[in-house]
This record gives C-alpha cells, sequence and structure tokens, in this order.
C-alpha cells in the first residue's frame, strides 16, 4: 500500500488545487459540521442580507453576524452524531448523504468554502462551482462512524445549538480518511473509478 | 389465555433499540467478513476493511455502527390467544423506543411534521407494522432504518407483460441510480406483487431476512441469485468506488396481486443492515 498521504486542513497554500480525484488521503487540523438544516440556515440568511443591499464576501458576513462562522477557507463535513456518552468527545460520526446539500452549495462555495466531505454524488451546478472557485469534495466512508469518531480529538458546538445532531460544530481531527471524489478540475471518481474497475477485470 | 404486560415489551424494545444498533447480526456480520477477504477492487479493498474495523470497534466501544441510528420499523406478530395488559402496545413500543433512545445515547432522527420539521427528540414516532397470527406469543421485529438508503428506494407499478425481465430490469435501473448514496454494499429489498402500499412494506420485511436466506419459491430464489449476480458485475463496488461488492444479498418477498397489475417496490439499505427479532 502507498505511504499515507497526511494532509493540513484547513488547506495550505494551492494544495487544493494538488489533489486529484482518487487520492486517499488522511486529513489532520479542523473541520465543520454542517448538515441539511445549518445549510438552510446559512444560505436563507445569505439570500435575507444580500436581498437587502450589498454582495457580501464570507468574511464580511461574518463580520456583521449574518452567519456564525467565517466560511472562507474552511471545510464541511456532512455529519450529524450520536449524542457524546461521558468521557467520549462525539458519538458515532460518520458522513451523510451530500446531494441533500447541493441546493445550497454553490452560493457557500461562492463565499469561499472550498471543501466538504460527504458521501454519494453531486449535481452539475456543484460540480461547476467546484471548478469555477478551485474547491474539493471529498468522500469519507458511508456507515463507518464508529471508526471515524475516533478520529476526531475535540468537537464543540458553535453555532446552531437548537438544531441538536444538526447544529455545526468546530472538530479538530487527526488522519481522518477521505478519498478525493471531485477535484478543482472537475474529474469525478465515481465515474472514473467504476469504469477502470470493470476494465481490469 | 395468556397475559402479558406492556412493561415487558417496553424493556423489551428499549433493550433491541440499543442492541440493534451496536451490534450487527450474525449473518450481516459474517457476510460482509466474506465480501472484504474477496473483493478485488482497490478502494474498494480499503473500504471494505475499513467497514470490518468499524464494525469490531462499534460492538467492542459500543458506539453505534453508523451514525444515523434510523427511524425505528417494526414488524410485530401478536398471536390471537395472547392478551396484552397495560397500556396500548402502540404506547409502549413507542415508550421503549423512546427510551431505548435516550438512554442508549443514539441518535433523534425524527421530525414530527415533514414541511415544518421539528425535532421530537426522542425518535418516536415508530413505524409499526402488525400481523394478528395464530398462537398466544408476541414476536417483534425491529429494522432501524437510516435514510441515506431509505431515499433511493422506488415503487414500479409494472405491467404484466412486463415478466421477469421487467422486474429485474427495475431492480437494476434502482441500484445503478443509488450508486453511492446508498452506502453500498447494499442489500436489496424487493417486494412483488400485492398492490401500491403492499409492495413497499413487503420490500421492507424482505430486508429483515438472513441476508443468506432464499425465497422458499424456487422461480423467486433464482431471480435472486440472478440479480445478486448482475448488481455485482454493474462495478460500483463498497463505497460506489469501484469492486465487485456492490451488493450482499437481494431478497424478494413476494404476495398475489391483481390481473391487471405487477406493482414492484425496491427498498435499499446500506451495509449497516440491522435486524433483530424477539418472540415474548
Amino acid at each position: 500500500m502507498d505511504s499515507k498521504k497526511i494532509v493540513k486542513v484547513p488547506f495550505e497554500k494551492d494544495v487544493v488545487k494538488e489533489l486529484r480525484a482518487g487520492d486517499y488521503i488522511y486529513l489532520t487540523g479542523t473541520l465543520y459540521s454542517a448538515r441539511d438544516a445549518a445549510h438552510k440556515r446559512l444560505y436563507d440568511s445569505i439570500l435575507d442580507k444580500e436581498s437587502k443591499g450589498a454582495v457580501l464576501t464570507g468574511g464580511e458576513l461574518y463580520e456583521e453576524k449574518v452567519l456564525p462562522l467565517d466560511i472562507t477557507g474552511n471545510i464541511f463535513y456532512y455529519l450529524g452524531p450520536t449524542p457524546a456518552k461521558e468521557g467520549q468527545v462525539i458519538g458515532s460520526a460518520g458522513p451523510t448523504t451530500s446531494s441533500r446539500m447541493d441546493k445550497y452549495t454553490p452560493l457557500l462555495l461562492e463565499k469561499g468554502l472550498v471543501g466538504m466531505i460527504g458521501k454519494g454524488k453531486r449535481n452539475k451546478d456543484v460540480i461547476d462551482a467546484i471548478v469555477k472557485n478551485g474547491a474539493v469534495y471529498m468522500a469519507a466512508v458511508g456507515g463507518a462512524g464508529a471508526l471515524l469518531s475516533k478520529c476526531i480529538k475535540e468537537s464543540r458546538v458553535i453555532a446552531y445549538d437548537d438544531l441538536g445532531t444538526e447544529a455545526i460544530r468546530e472538530m479538530k481531527v487527526e488522519d481522518f480518511p477521505v478519498v478525493v471524489v471531485i477535484d478543482s478540475q472537475g474529474n469525478n471518481l465515481y465515474e472514473t473509478a467504476v469504469e477502470e474497475y470493470k476494465k481490469s477485470i | 389465555m395468556r397475559t402479558i404486560h406492556t412493561d415487558i415489551i417496553i424493556d423489551t424494545v428499549k433493550d433491541m433499540c440499543i442492541s440493534a444498533n451496536l451490534y450487527l447480526a450474525k449473518d450481516m456480520e459474517e457476510r460482509l467478513r466474506y465480501a472484504a477477504e474477496n473483493e478485488d477492487g482497490k478502494l474498494g479493498k480499503q473500504i471494505m476493511n475499513q467497514l470490518i474495523e468499524n464494525m469490531e470497534i462499534a460492538a467492542k466501544e459500543e458506539i453505534p455502527i453508523c451514525q444515523d441510528t434510523g427511524m425505528a420499523v417494526f414488524f410485530v406478530n401478536v398471536g390471537q390467544d395472547l392478551h396484552i395488559e397495560g397500556m396500548n402496545i402502540t404506547d409502549a413500543i413507542n415508550e421503549g423506543v423512546r427510551r431505548g433512545y435516550t438512554e442508549g445515547y443514539l441518535r433523534k432522527s425524527v421530525v414530527k411534521d415533514p414541511l415544518i420539521r421539528e425535532n421530537t427528540k426522542d425518535n418516536t414516532p415508530a413505524i409499526i407494522h402488525y400481523d394478528i397470527v395464530p398462537g398466544d406469543k408476541l414476536e417483534i421485529t425491529i429494522a432501524p432504518k437510516g435514510f441515506g438508503s431509505e431515499n433511493m428506494s422506488k415503487v414500479y407499478m409494472l405491467k404484466p407483460s412486463d415478466g421477469v425481465e421487467g422486474v429485474k430490469a427495475a431492480v437494476l435501473e434502482a441500484v445503478k441510480d443509488a450508486g453511492p448514496n446508498a452506502c453500498p454494499p447494499m442489500v436489496v429489498g424487493v417486494g412483488l406483487g400485492g398492490d401500491f402500499e403492499l409492495a413497499a412494506k413487503l420490500a421492507k420485511k424482505a430486508l429483515t431476512r438472513e441476508v443468506t436466506s432464499h425465497s422458499p419459491y424456487e422461480h423467486i430464489a433464482k431471480i435472486e441469485e440472478e440479480l445478486l449476480e448482475a448488481i455485482n458485475k454493474t462495478g460500483i463496488g463498497p463505497g460506489g468506488l469501484g469492486g465487485k461488492t456492490t451488493a450482499l444479498a437481494v431478497n424478494i418477498e413476494t404476495y398475489a396481486t391483481h390481473i391487471a397489475g405487477m406493482p414492484l417496490a425496491v427498498n435499499m439499505c446500506c451495509h449497516v443492515n440491522r435486524h433483530l427479532t424477539k418472540v415474548l
């Protein structure tokens, strides 16, 4: 097996451009959990603010308290964990299906979000926005919530506490395993991997 | 007449909710291990190994196998000679779910209204299918159902002239559309016959069958085998990243149907196919 490729998150300069669909990498650093309900709130807050005037960057939206975090350069992990027991950092913590976030993702990428971790297909609008904004979509193994929880070393709710499992958490991760599925050039592993496997047999 | 008190039902349901989310049934575990050993896709193999490791960590450290601990779905066979004392049986099952999901640190994934979407915070209400059966026992099967795979399920109102080929084509189409979204390797539950809603219920019930089992009807068992082979030739593989293990099983349940129709439902389940049965 290839040696373990550890990548710091948020990404250092130009790293996102070097990632390629099919890379099996381990993330170390900070991720933010956000799934359906949190996405809807972020999205509605941005649209509501901008309907009243100027177009703002992610940083400006944060400064004006429209968003509860500055999404610029950050990565969302599509996650709603089980509750932590006494002594645990977090409960079971695997990815949820990404396509439900497709409606909200292009706007968030435009505002500076640079990566997403989930599982499953993305639509064309998301893929186009990934290429346009130089972002990346990664998949964690669906249904491996117990295993992935061991890679999360710290977790605290930073916004939307009332959403329970769907709140936004800031999480420190170590060697969190993901596969790059859609890279900044628009290569899509879900399309190529199956074809390549079929050719190999 | 035999009598049982609903306190026993509450305790049993509570324990079942917790167990089903921490430990996979033996048949699922063995099938996963077999698939991991035999997988030959490069990424597929890595993913299968992660799934085995995940299952082991879950059982050892009592962390739910998957964070989507599901909506609690039940199939309850009530013996017609059994008397249930205490509260209403549906209330008792829901109380068991409430306690199991709260005391077991399971995720509360249920919203009260499909549009307003306010979380009920205790994972109730459950979805309960009752059958009245001979005898004086109460048989409870729980199948906590995650929605990543549930969302990829389909109902087809096929025509009689579509025949076996039509059934196979529809199931294959559903599997291909599901692809990586349903967390492959999947278990494919199929309900064939009945009417619109019974086909869907049978498809869900098919998921509670042992993964190594086959339909007692020879012609249906043959379709199960042929479909599994065809699905595993798609190359979708573990995680949708290429490999020979796209499905672990295809289970088909059938029922009589109308001269004009052939309803078909495909209920997708991920590799965390949880099912557990207790008889009281």
